[in-house]
């Protein structure tokens, strides 16, 4: 439960977003599933929200921290543009520089989890308790 | 409504030194499910949020010993699901959530989040949304440009704003096609929306009018035919023709205002606009 934030290797770590997606049908259910799943064996820390949309209509503090923070920051969500606008919205512009979008409207899977992991997708692994 | 709905609380998986992991299985339907009922979920290393503010609910295979939480801003609740299914822990956390009811995807009275979302890159702050707009979605910032004011109003999948900018701007990230849906803008979209926004010269004046119109016909209609099933058989099909030209959901066109509450929302709506031009250019407004 510590925060380590400060340390060099954070710094240049990204932080990885996550959007469900879960008030509409918009982004195929076998794409996100598969880009969460992926997320959840890669053994990195993530941040998942319900919905960017709700979020950005409440105008979410997180929104201001997610744009705030130094760290590169890469996203599973939709159309970059309209992350952007999401963004906007809720007065917390993202920074053209350090940020990656990436859209499981239209990109497979695969090509999702490497961009945000950074590294080839590995298959989730069955089970590691 | 959205404004007034408590924002869904944080939930922190917590798999770090003093808890042991979960199954990647486990871990994956956990979050999904979190997800889907509205949480935002962390799952938690050292790269993972550091913020401290707002209602967090930490979740850890802790086997009985719960770690000493550092003084924090937040509201912090912790759940030692050690042994617990995902069904059950989804239990747990829901059961540890308190306060008034929040927006969620499975709720009775869900709100979709469906309003514009303005590309400023593209947006030349015409305003011309503002004033075609009759729920007060549309506002103006403190720099006299554009503002998506209040989303909570918009009507859930009436795209029908984006349909009269000039710039193909308005972005609804739920809508189903581009580039209504945030996809590029291609030349050929700058194209055909320019056509669609001339709907009102399509349909023979302006748009509102035409409303008037059509809903001053369906009124006379109904009082000479005493019928309330044809008259609004007949209303409806009046309203096909605008419906299928601005992608206006029926049930949004049925639940316009009254002729003079429309006018009076338009001209206030001008008013807005015309004020924020002038600001914005007050040489010309001089003119």
């Amino acid at each position: 439960m510590t925060d380590n934030s400060d340390t060099p290797t954070d710094q240049a770590t990204p932080r990885i977003l996550y959007c469900r997606c879960a008030y509409a049908q918009v982004v195929p259910p076998e794409v996100k599933q598969e880009v969460l799943a992926g997320l959840a064996a890669s053994g990195r820390g993530f941040e998942a929200v319900a919905d960017l949309c709700e979020m950005a209509a409440r105008r979410d503090p997180q929104l201001k921290s997610l744009a705030a923070d130094d760290r590169p920051l890469k996203i599973a969500a939709c159309w970059p543009r309209a992350v952007q606008g999401l963004f906007q919205l809720a007065d917390a512009a993202l920074p053209k520089a350090d940020v990656e979008i990436f859209n499981m409207r239209t990109e497979p899977a695969a090509d999702v989890l490497a961009g945000v992991l950074g590294e080839p997708a590995t298959a989730p692994e069955e089970d590691n308790a | 409504m959205i404004a007034t709905t408590p924002s869904p609380p944080r939930v922190v998986l917590y798999e770090g030194p003093g808890s042991d992991p979960l199954a990647t299985a486990d871990r994956t339907t956990l979050v999904g499910d979190l997800l889907d009922r509205g949480y935002r979920v962390t799952a938690a290393d050292a790269t993972a949020s550091s913020e401290t503010d707002g209602a967090c609910i930490v979740v850890g295979r802790f086997g009985g010993s719960p770690p000493q939480l550092a003084a924090t801003t937040a509201e912090v609740s912790l759940i030692d699901i050690t042994g617990l299914s995902p069904e059950a822990i989804l239990e747990r956390v829901e059961a540890t959530r308190t306060g008034e009811p929040m927006n969620r995807p499975d709720g009775p009275d869900t709100w979709k989040p469906w309003f514009p979302v303005i590309d400023t890159d593209r947006c030349t702050n015409c305003m011309q949304c503002l004033t075609f707009c009759l729920f007060d979605v549309y506002g103006v910032a403190s720099d006299h440009t554009l503002r998506v004011e209040n989303p909570a109003n918009c009507k859930v999948n009436c795209p029908a704003c984006s349909r009269v900018c000039p710039e193909v701007a308005i972005m609804f990230p739920k809508y189903h096609a581009g580039p209504i849906d945030g996809s590029p803008v291609r030349q050929q979209d700058v194209a055909a929306e320019k056509m669609k926004v001339d709907i009102s010269a399509l349909l023979g004046g302006d748009i509102y009018e035409k409303l008037r119109q059509r809903s001053e016909g369906a009124k006379a209609r109904f009082s000479k035919e005493r019928d309330a099933k044809q008259a609004l058989s007949e209303r409806r099909r009046c309203l096909t023709k605008l419906a299928d030209a601005a992608q206006i959901p029926r049930e949004v066109l049925d639940a316009l205002p009254t002729p003079e509450e429309i006018e009076r929302r338009t001209a206030a709506a001008a008013e807005k606009a015309a004020a924020a031009l002038a600001a914005r250019n007050p040489s010309a407004a001089g003119e």
